[in-house]
């Protein structure tokens, strides 16, 4: 009988029971619960399927050659891409998670029981030794020249001390002036109002590179050249030459102001497009405008038997930006 | 699921304490916050698409003759970097828009670091206890200004080479020591020997990203260690409690779309706006030049001291103690660091404030501060400005060479006037708040007197 009821009053239990579950024992949350926001997870999710065929867009721009504007396409899949995901991510920040803000102290200025802790280990760990200042003495040498010695292979980089390789050009007496296409100028070949790059004849494109080899020259009116005692005669008939490289800063000078209206222009100059150091080419060189510290060096010329432009020597100053040793030596071929 | 990820990670790792206060470590919540956020992930743009370049990238100066598709420079000699990078820029799928997303990435990337200097300079975020974190920066913006211009240098355009000879100018023009430092760098004078150029390549790559990824490394940490500043809230003091959104779930989808957007922004533009065309600029060689030509802007502020130094080499007989481009490209900014680097110093020295600050100042509240700051920056630009004076004559042809003598007494006299003028603004904005302020309380009284 009893076991009778038993299985009624289980069954009822269980039929009634049916379905509805105990909800499972949940931890507090630990963030406060806001409602859902079904609207934002739409503009979220159609973002990112955007964000995923801008990419698939980016590999088939990338995969089809034939497109024009290649890397516009690109650029434009793959930016706008990455900025879908942005969004939907700015949009989650703003509208689909808990943004609390909350209050936390600062760390503590100090720990001064730690500090204490650390003072004393590094002192106490040092009781056994008995000649502290020699044993100071003994790590800072060896440590210092280890240092040194890890340093030394560093020299191998280049020439620290020697400098003479500032002083070479390759000019030498008697060296042909050629252009870009190593074809010899001629004195006929300079005319006025107009600007020449020349190189010493024999040298190879990689030496063509080095600051000493090339030259600007220019034709002056014998009424303007004005050339200062110390270069006289370093002109042939009024065709003057200049190292190319800017005192200042080592730039190519690439742009001639030459004077069409006499007298109201002003004097002929020779500028650096890179900080506008403007030398005049009649005054041997002599800086008028800009930034550059001292004159272009200028190079001795001859004309020989046959009409061919010829270095009549070095340059009378170093060639290239200055630096220590500048003023000091003279260029040597 | 989770819990079992979470699991995972525990028994391997037993950093889950670590882990749960990095999830609710705090944020503050104001915009200014997320300048050096940006820096952040335009690196991660430059490291990303600067490791694509590497792939294609030929450190050589070896002499070669252009036989690619680009017609203009066909049968010209060049250098093998410089074919390299037409290569990236013509050939290469999607070489174009990577290099021109490094170069954009490079750009915002400096800006963003500078704007970020200039927050953390007129708040007084520098102060105790973070002295360490602002010198980290600084050095992190030095690193990251050389980083760029090597990278610039490497290409071996025409305009790269320009650059780069000037570099090695101002290197030459260093007192005492340059000739003999320039002719151990270059291994002979400019432009040196073969082994210059991977020398270059390898600190562009590897030493100097590096050092700016180590140094963000140990920024970030000592930040997260103090925890952030933050502004004064209108609710309470909070010099001993930060206020903020918790890295997760609050802050992380910010700081992602803060990420990604930064991303989309400079691949946009890597792709939509060309940046230095080096397939005009033509192949550099020491005896070619042209006018106009203008560094990045980053590098605009040295170009114009180089300008404006009168025509002045400091010699002792024979001897070249200082030559002209020391002034403008290397005392100029190491005058600016230098003072970035002994401001806190400075500030310390003469307002005697030891104290700790986790509390940021408003520009206006300390016009001391504001008005230095004000006077530096105005210095610097209005250098930058004198930089672009041949612009401005070709725009306005207003003459270059008076540009330069009214440059050359402006940058003394308008950085002292502007910070004149910060001082006053300051102090009249304070003056201003505290009238609202009586007049609000004045009213407050009176309504309550009347009930």
């Amino acid at each position: 009988m009893s076991r009778a009821r038993a299985f009624v009053v289980s069954s009822i239990v269980l039929l009634l029971g049916r379905g509805r579950r105990r909800p499972p024992r949940q931890a507090e949350r630990v963030l406060p619960e806001l409602p859902p926001d079904p609207g934002a997870e739409t503009v979220v999710l159609a973002l990112l399927f955007a964000a995923a065929l801008f990419a698939a867009g980016f590999i088939v721009v990338y995969a089809v050659d034939s497109l024009p504007d290649h890397t516009q396409l690109l650029g434009a899949a793959l930016g706008l891409s990455l900025l879908c995901i942005a969004a939907a991510m700015i949009i989650v920040a703003k509208r689909l998670i808990v943004t609390e803000e909350l209050v936390e102290p600062y760390p503590p200025e100090e720990h001064p029981g730690e500090q204490e802790l650390i003072v004393q280990l590094v002192a106490e760990s040092g009781d056994r030794i008995t000649r502290r200042r020699l044993f100071k003495l003994g790590l800072g040498a060896a440590g210092g020249t280890l240092g040194l010695a890890a340093l030394a292979p560093a020299l191998s980089f280049g020439p620290l001390f020697q400098t003479k390789y500032f002083r070479g050009t390759p000019w030498r007496k008697g060296t042909r002036l050629v252009d870009e296409s190593s074809r010899p100028y001629r004195a006929s070949d300079i005319e006025e109002n107009d600007f020449y790059t020349a190189f010493p004849e024999g040298t190879s494109l990689a030496a063509r590179e080095d600051l000493g080899a090339p030259i600007v020259l220019v034709r002056l009116p014998k009424s303007l050249l004005k050339l200062p005692p110390e270069l006289a005669g370093f002109d042939a008939e009024g065709i003057v030459a200049y190292s190319k490289i800017c005192t200042h800063a080592g730039c190519a000078i690439s742009t001639y102001r030459a004077p069409l209206f006499q007298p109201d222009e002003p004097r002929p100059a020779l500028v650096c497009p890179c900080h506008y150091s403007t030398f005049d080419p009649a005054d041997g060189g002599s800086v008028t405008f800009g930034p550059a510290g001292r004159r272009l060096p200028m190079l001795p010329l001859s004309i020989d038997s046959k009409g061919f432009l010829r270095a009549k020597g070095n340059f009378d100053d170093e060639v290239g930006p200055t630096w220590w040793g500048t003023r000091i030596w003279r260029p040597q071929p | 699921m989770i819990r079992r990820a979470v699991r995972f990670v525990d028994t391997r790792t037993a950093t889950t304490p670590i882990v749960r206060k990095t999830l609710r470590y705090l944020f503050p919540d104001h915009w200014s916050f997320l300048l050096g956020e940006v820096a952040l992930y335009a690196f991660l743009v430059l490291v990303a698409t600067g490791i694509y370049l590497t792939f294609f990238f030929v450190d050589s100066t070896r002499d070669v003759v252009y036989h690619g598709p680009y017609v203009p420079l066909q049968g010209q000699h060049m250098s093998e970097a410089y074919r390299s990078v037409l290569n990236i820029s013509t050939t290469v799928k999607a070489g174009l828009l990577i290099r021109q997303t490094h170069h954009w990435a490079a750009n915002v990337f400096t800006a963003a670091i500078i704007l970020h200097l200039f927050r953390v300079f007129f708040t007084g975020a520098y102060r105790k206890p973070r002295g360490l974190i602002y010198a980290i920066g600084v050095t992190m913006l030095m690193v990251t200004l050389l980083e760029a211009y090597v990278g610039y240098s490497l290409v071996d355009d025409l305009l790269s080479g320009m650059g780069l000879v000037i570099g090695y100018s101002v290197g030459l023009s260093l007192p005492l020591v340059g000739g003999n430092l320039m002719s151990w760098l270059f291994h002979g004078p400019f432009p040196g020997q073969a082994s210059f150029w991977p020398r270059m390549y390898v600190a562009h790559v590897f030493l100097f990203p590096v050092l700016i990824g180590s140094l963000l490394t140990v920024h970030l940490l000592l930040v997260a260690m103090r925890h952030h500043t933050q502004f004064r809230q209108t609710t309470s003091e909070s010099e001993h409690a930060a206020r903020g959104v918790p890295t997760f779930p609050g802050q992380a989808p910010r700081s992602l779309g803060l990420l990604f957007g930064t991303a989309g922004i400079l691949f946009l533009l890597g792709g939509l706006v060309q940046i230095n065309p080096i397939w005009l600029w033509g192949p550099y060689h020491t005896y070619l030049s042209t006018n106009g030509a203008q560094p990045d802007w980053y590098l605009g502020w040295l170009i114009g001291g180089l300008r404006l130094v009168p025509s002045i080499d400091v010699t002792i007989g024979h001897y070249t103690l200082v030559p002209n481009p020391f002034w403008g490209g290397a005392a100029f900014p190491l005058v600016v660091f230098g003072f970035l680097y002994c401001w806190p110093a400075i500030e310390r020295k003469f307002t005697g404030d030891y104290a700790f600050h986790n509390l940021l100042e408003r520009p206006r509240d300390n016009p001391m501060r504001t008005a230095v700051g004000i006077g530096m920056v105005t210095w610097v630009l209005l250098v930058f400005i004198a930089g672009s004076s041949d612009r401005v004559y070709v725009w306005l042809n207003v003459s270059y060479t008076s540009q330069i003598d009214v440059y050359r007494v402006l940058v003394f006299v308008i950085p002292l006037l502007a910070a004149a003028i910060a001082h006053r603004v300051c102090e009249e904005l304070v003056a201003g708040e505290k009238v609202d302020e009586d007049g609000h309380r004045a009213e407050a009284e009176a309504r309550l007197a009347r009930t």
